[in-house]
């Protein structure tokens, strides 16, 4: 007779103990009772909430029609350019369907067509770096996952290398270089050349563009000699180009400080939305070894994507090459593009205008007007933000980031009612 | 004052001389090709007219094209310029990873009403091993992962990469081709109590052998006997059988027995999305609290890796799941892919046999999935590539999805010439 016993037992705390079993033997074969076994996880806590992206979440629990989202850098749902952005994306969504595309692996390193254009964009198509071949390039996971390459390469390859970010940046707790002034609200040129200077054969991770949190991008001529210093000290410099277009609404000028470093021939690392790239040097007499670098470097970066993810994900990079491989698609995603940070030019000014206005206390905000991007630092502090949120339901960091992408000129002058109030109010 | 600099620039260049030209990179020595997917870069390069691709584990029509399922193509239709392109949250598609359990857990599983099990999206099976494999770091940092030998390589670079150590244990059984059952049980006997077992629920890769109900009972038994952690990769669920609740029988045994399991779902081959990314990791835990915590910490460790996944994959598996039509049409679907490759296999043993092989190949139709282990040897393997132009990776294993009623002669007669003096 084949008996079984069924039923819960509740183990004790101990997760390794054998107790709580029965079983019954019979014709060969085992049978067990059912049990509840203390889990190998049970010492896991909570993890805090992401300081961005849980943001949203708080945003969405909020039932006050006055809330604002300006925390998550993404574009504000009811505009009229990403309607145009939809449509685009439909056009080329529906040029995919009618070619009835398949949904094979990607290789590796990712669809090539994609890693052609997003070159050619980054650098130009006429750009010698990529005439000679002498880039790298990886399709990844939007820009988190080109970074974590890029981190992933550098941890191999340079296992004591240091990595120098600008103070504030994107939530990575390395070592640091003087960039925000609170004062001017403005960039500390003077401390972050300082700071660069440190010992050579670092790794300096720059903005390419619209620095993210603070908007705060150098100059033309401030560019250059950030390039002559990280040259002086055979830093590698790091760019971390995730605005491009957005910007300055001209894909060109949002590229030029990677070209001006490019064209004086200097190793980059490049992280776009959707690629890694790796610049290697120009020399005639490396050109060899740069072109087997390069593809060295290539199949080291796939060699890391694998047990990361295998390959990447087909449907993004089909719509990014085919609106850029299309004359006509391209020029429309150009327009919008223009479009897009032309509307955010516009809400800073209205917002600047607002706060000019209402502000009596005779503080100069022009810095909003300065800034560039997606992103404005307005120079609050937590509580000030604590207070934006609990009494103005207006969603931010922590760090005084607004997103102005997600603000209309409707909201304009209500969010400059709750800046003056937690400026002047909350300390 | 640009031109100045710029001036400056090059004087200091010639000073410095090659140091600063000198690449980082030269010591950057170039990885070894994947051996899986530098089966497929071969094949594509050969231009023999006769070449046959055995290699990848992607399914082919019987005229050896990529397919791309109804249900899918419908889908898209109804998602195509609709969806706006928002980021998902961390944890990803929550409309997806609900459908995606109910798959693995059933329709009606108790722990998913008391929401005992944290989940989230995945990259994939590789992304969800990958995951799971950190998170085992982060929490049981001194704990170690049995892995079967063979398994799917990539297996090895992933808990290498997260840093956890590797052991192996036995599987295949190369004189049978079939499984080792008894070492299978000595080995998890042995292990230190408390280690992580990744197991693979159904469709063994590379071998396509899998333990029988009675046996995976008793795995069961003895993995919870010793308090391991059983980790099951599953990435062919409805290819093995044809049917998706046949193909989840380890883990409801496992369920049923009480293990609080770990799970790599994916939508790669059974829902064709290869190229999307899809899939979901999921933790079952002692209770809703303890899953709330779990799957924040798998969040956070995701936000580092590519802060969310993808959309487009997610929208399309939970459109078909979600709709009883489309769902109704997809297991029709996998049901008759895993039926071409059922009768594949038993044509090319019947076409070995009929060459009158010296061999047995009842193997290959007892092995299940896509793959068969042949039992070929490299040095065979390598002659079927150089000679007969057909291509499978060094292990001997054949994916069966790329046999076709055009090819199945072909490779049989090849298979035959390189072994019948073995």
């Amino acid at each position: 007779m084949h008996e079984k016993l069924k039923g819960k037992v509740k183990l004790g705390s101990t997760t390794n103990s054998t107790a709580g079993f029965i079983k019954t033997k019979s014709f060969g074969r085992v049978s067990m009772v059912a049990a509840v076994n203390v889990s190998r996880f049970e010492g896991v806590t909570m993890a805090p909430p992401d300081p961005i992206l849980g943001v949203s979440e708080a945003f969405k629990a909020d039932t006050d029609e006055k809330k604002l989202n300006l925390g998550v850098g993404a574009y504000e749902p009811k505009s009229y350019s990403l309607m145009c952005l939809m449509l685009l994306r439909r056009l080329a969504e529906n040029l995919m369907l009618e070619r009835g595309e398949n949904k094979e692996y990607l290789p590796i390193e990712g669809l090539a067509a994609f890693n052609k254009v997003t070159a050619e964009l980054l650098f130009g198509a006429d750009n010698s770096v990529l005439k000679e071949q002498r880039v790298a390039t990886v399709q990844g996971l939007s820009g988190t996952g080109s970074l974590r390459l890029a981190a992933a390469l550098i941890e191999r390859y340079f296992p004591g290398a240091k990595v120098l970010i600008s103070s504030p940046t994107w939530e990575f707790p390395w070592s640091e270089y003087r960039y925000y002034d609170p004062k001017t609200v403005g960039l500390d040129f003077e401390g972050m050349i300082a700071d660069i200077k440190a010992p050579g054969g670092s790794f300096i991770l720059l903005h390419g563009c619209a620095h993210n949190p603070t908007g705060i991008d150098p100059t033309p001529e401030q560019w250059e000699k950030i390039a002559d210093v990280i040259q002086e000290k055979n830093h590698i410099p790091f760019f971390d180009v995730a605005y491009q277009g957005f910007a300055s609404g001209s894909l060109d000028n949002d590229a030029s400080s990677v070209r001006l470093f490019a064209t004086r021939g200097m190793e980059l690392l490049v992280a776009q939305i959707g690629a890694m790239n790796v610049v290697c040097s120009s020399s005639d007499l490396a050109a060899r070894c740069c072109e087997v670098a390069v593809i060295q470097v290539k199949s080291q970066l796939k060699r890391l994507a694998r047990p990361m993810y295998s390959n990447p994900p087909v449907h993004g990079a089909r719509i990014v090459a085919n609106v850029v491989g299309n004359p006509a698609l391209f020029d429309e995603w150009k327009a919008e593009m223009e479009m897009m940070a032309g509307r955010i030019k516009n809400v800073r000014q209205k917002l600047f205008d607002s706060l000019s206005a209402k502000d009596k206390s005779g503080k100069d905000w022009s810095f909003i007007l300065r800034q560039i991007g997606m992103f404005s630092f307005t120079g609050l502090n937590k509580a000030q933000s604590d207070n934006m949120t609990n009494k103005w339901h207006v969603y931010m960091t922590k760090d005084g980031r607004i997103s102005l992408a997600g603000l209309s000129l409707a909201k304009c002058e209500y969010l400059a009612d709750a800046i003056i109030d937690s400026y002047h109010n909350v300390s | 004052m640009r031109s100045l600099i710029s001036e400056r620039v090059s004087c200091r260049s010639s000073v410095l001389g090659a140091r600063w030209m000198s690449s980082w990179w030269r010591n950057v020595e170039p990885a070894a090709k994947d051996p899986i997917l530098g089966v497929t870069e071969a094949f594509l390069a050969d231009p023999s007219p006769d070449k046959v691709n055995v290699g990848v584990g992607a399914y082919r029509d019987d005229n050896g094209k990529p397919v791309v399922l109804e249900c899918v193509r419908e889908a898209e239709r109804r998602i195509a310029g609709t969806a706006n392109m928002e980021y998902l949250p961390m944890g990803g598609s929550v409309k997806m990873v609900e459908e995606t359990l109910k798959l693995a857990y059933g329709d009606n599983s108790e722990f998913i009403k008391d929401k005992r099990i944290a989940a989230v999206q995945s990259l994939s099976g590789t992304g969800a091993c990958r995951l799971f494999a950190d998170f085992q770091n982060r929490f049981h940092p001194d704990s170690q992962i049995y892995i079967p030998v063979p398994t799917w390589s990539n297996h090895h670079n992933i808990w290498r990469d997260a840093h956890v150590t590797q052991r192996t244990f036995h599987y295949y059984h190369p004189g049978t081709k079939g499984l080792d059952f008894a070492a299978l049980m000595d080995d998890i006997k042995n292990a230190p109590n408390g280690s992580f077992f990744l197991l693979h629920a159904c469709a063994h890769n590379p071998t396509g052998v899998d333990p029988s109900e009675e046996q995976w009972k008793e795995i069961s038994y003895q993995i919870k006997a010793k308090g391991h952690f059983p980790f099951f990769d599953m990435a062919y669920q409805g290819f093995a059988s044809g049917d998706p609740e046949r193909d989840a029988k380890a883990i409801r045994i496992f369920l049923k027995d009480g293990h609080l399991l770990g799970l790599a779902q994916s939508y790669a081959k059974n829902m064709g999305l290869y190229g999307q990314r899809v899939g979901c990791l999921s933790v079952l835990c002692e209770d809703e609290k303890q899953a709330v915590a779990v799957k924040s910490q798998l969040q956070q460790l995701a936000r580092p890796m590519y802060s969310n996944p993808p959309v487009h994959g997610a929208l399309i598996v939970s459109t078909i799941l979600g709709d009883a039509e489309l769902k109704k049409l997809w297991l029709k679907e996998v049901q008759g892919m895993a039926d071409r490759i059922i009768g594949m296999r038993t044509a090319l043993r019947e076409n070995l046999e009929k060459l009158g092989s010296p061999l047995s190949w009842k193997h290959i139709t007892n092995q299940i999935g896509m793959f068969c282990y042949s039992g070929l040897t490299p040095e065979q393997v390598d002659r079927l590539t150089d000679e007969y132009h057909i291509y499978m990776t060094r292990n001997g294993r054949i994916s069966m999805a790329g046999v076709t009623t055009g090819n199945v002669g072909y490779l049989a007669n090849a298979i035959h010439e390189v072994t019948k003096s073995a």
